[in-house]
């Protein structure tokens, strides 16, 4: 943290470091302990977290979307480079490691779903390369880049979180974007009345005939609770599970990184740690990428999954 | 922690970015991924088809060799018994000449031998007489005698 002005406690360092570059539409009044007055409702930097609760929706993180756009922008150039470059001859260098990468998630689409579609290999190609790389700004020692922006800005309590993925905002994003394209290319497949039957006629199959069809309302309206509920549940973990492995991650380099101020001994100790939780996380952040992507090419093969043949015949 | 507006900004980010790959790089690299694959494939298959034709041509010189000993072994047997031959026509060949010229010398020294015979038989009565004229001591009337003489002249 800063060296210059009154040095923070290890809460607040921790707190400074949780907090992200906000831009949002600040109602009129006085935060931040009397510090910062907002005389008219108007769109500004929020400078404290008593701001950031008074913006509510209307913000936006200017350091995750800025990660995040920045990391994509790399992910697509580097790509597009590989695509420009790409030939049937010999492939050396750079090209090789981005045909490894196109290859490994080729076969891992292919694995997980048999449909016919243009889009699901660019997606967990995306997905991955892209989740990977938001992933991997967790490896960069914690007080780098925020210092350096702080004092760009000028402004030692200048906020800048580095790491889009442990930003729930961009991680549950992500998976309700998925949770979109499952829904659209689910009645695209299926058709609406095909959709809303695989809502309403499963796990529970509605009698169709005889004195018991009187039940088969109670059992649409419990089906359609639990397949609700299903469905629901898929977006959220799979935004929760990225954004609380990533900020868990985040944590405990803050807290090591608390330590190396703590005297030699701790700081080397601190080292030592902060060493092998990195080399920890280089697993994690990968896992997580590849988790994310493999879940959705799941949920993605679910939606292409038509069983209106084999509804009737169990 | 605060959910915001950035997760609208993520997601739209994220659809844009989705489709840029989509259009502009996937089907790129995938292609020409498929291309060289396709290559290889066909590399493959012709290097095994030109091992093939390297062991069938091997199969052919290996035969050919072999045919052309056999050949080589016929036209020499052919050779041997030509030679063969060509000796026994020769020692034939002198073997007839050595008798036609021993036939001939026969022949000759069988006409000598009449010659001379005829020679003396012509001298027999001479001879006779001579011979007959010392026995009787007087002259013998050649031309009484002369018929006789040539009569066993001519019989012997």
């Amino acid at each position: 943290m800063a060296a210059e002005g009154s040095a923070p406690t290890t809460t607040e360092y921790i707190q400074h470091h949780l907090t992200n570059w906000t831009y949002g539409k600040l109602p009129a009044g006085t935060y931040c302990d009397g510090k910062s007055v907002q005389e008219s409702t108007g769109w500004t930097v929020a400078h404290c977290s008593e701001e950031m609760s008074a913006m509510g929706f209307n913000a936006i993180h200017l350091d995750s979307m800025l990660w995040s756009i920045g990391l994509g922008v790399i992910f697509l150039a580097l790509f597009r480079w590989g695509a420009s470059k790409a030939h049937a001859g010999v492939p050396t260098g750079m090209l090789n490691f981005i045909e490894a990468i196109i290859e490994f998630i080729d076969k891992t689409v292919k694995d997980g779903f048999q449909y016919k579609s243009r889009f699901v290999a660019p997606l967990a190609l995306t997905i991955f390369v892209w989740v990977f790389l938001m992933n991997l700004m967790d490896l960069i020692p914690v007080d780098i880049i925020p210092q350096l922006a702080a004092w760009i800005a000028g402004d030692p309590h200048f906020y800048f979180k580095i790491v889009p993925t442990t930003d729930p905002n961009v991680t549950l994003g992500m998976g309700f974007t998925v949770f979109f394209l499952m829904v659209l290319f689910s009645i695209k497949e299926k058709g609406f009345v095909g959709f809303v039957k695989e809502l309403t006629f499963h796990p529970f199959h509605p009698p169709t005939k005889g004195p018991a069809i009187v039940l088969a309302p109670v059992i649409i309206v419990i089906n359609f609770a639990l397949e609700s509920v299903t469905l629901l549940a898929r977006p959220i973990s799979l935004g929760l599970r990225l954004f609380g492995n990533l900020y868990a991650g985040e944590m405990i380099f803050i807290l090591i990184a608390t330590m190396f101020g703590a005297g030699l001994i701790l700081g080397l100790f601190a080292g030592v740690l902060q060493l092998g939780w990195a080399l920890f996380h280089i697993i994690v952040i990968t896992l997580q990428a590849f988790v994310f992507m493999v879940l959705t090419i799941v949920y993605m093969a679910m939606a292409f999954h038509n069983d209106d043949e084999d509804q009737f015949n169990h | 922690m605060n959910i915001n507006l950035t997760i609208i900004g993520q997601s739209i980010t994220f659809i844009v970015f989705v489709l840029i790959c989509m259009k502009y790089v996937w089907p790129f690299i995938t292609a020409a991924m498929l291309e060289r694959q396709k290559k290889i494939a066909d590399g493959l298959a012709a290097a095994d088809r030109a091992s093939k034709d390297l062991e069938l041509a091997q199969e052919k010189a290996t035969k050919t060799l072999r045919e052309a000993k056999v050949e080589a072994a016929g036209i020499l047997e052919s050779a041997n018994k030509r030679a063969a031959q060509v000796v026994d026509e020769a020692k034939e060949q002198a073997r007839t000449e050595a008798d036609r010229i021993k036939a001939a010398a026969q022949a000759e020294v069988e006409q000598e031998m009449n010659r001379a015979k005829e020679q003396l038989r012509s001298q027999v009565s001479v001879l006779a007489f001579a011979g007959a004229e010392k026995v009787l001591e007087s002259s013998v009337d050649q031309a009484a005698h002369k018929d006789m003489i040539d009569k066993l002249a001519a019989s012997l």
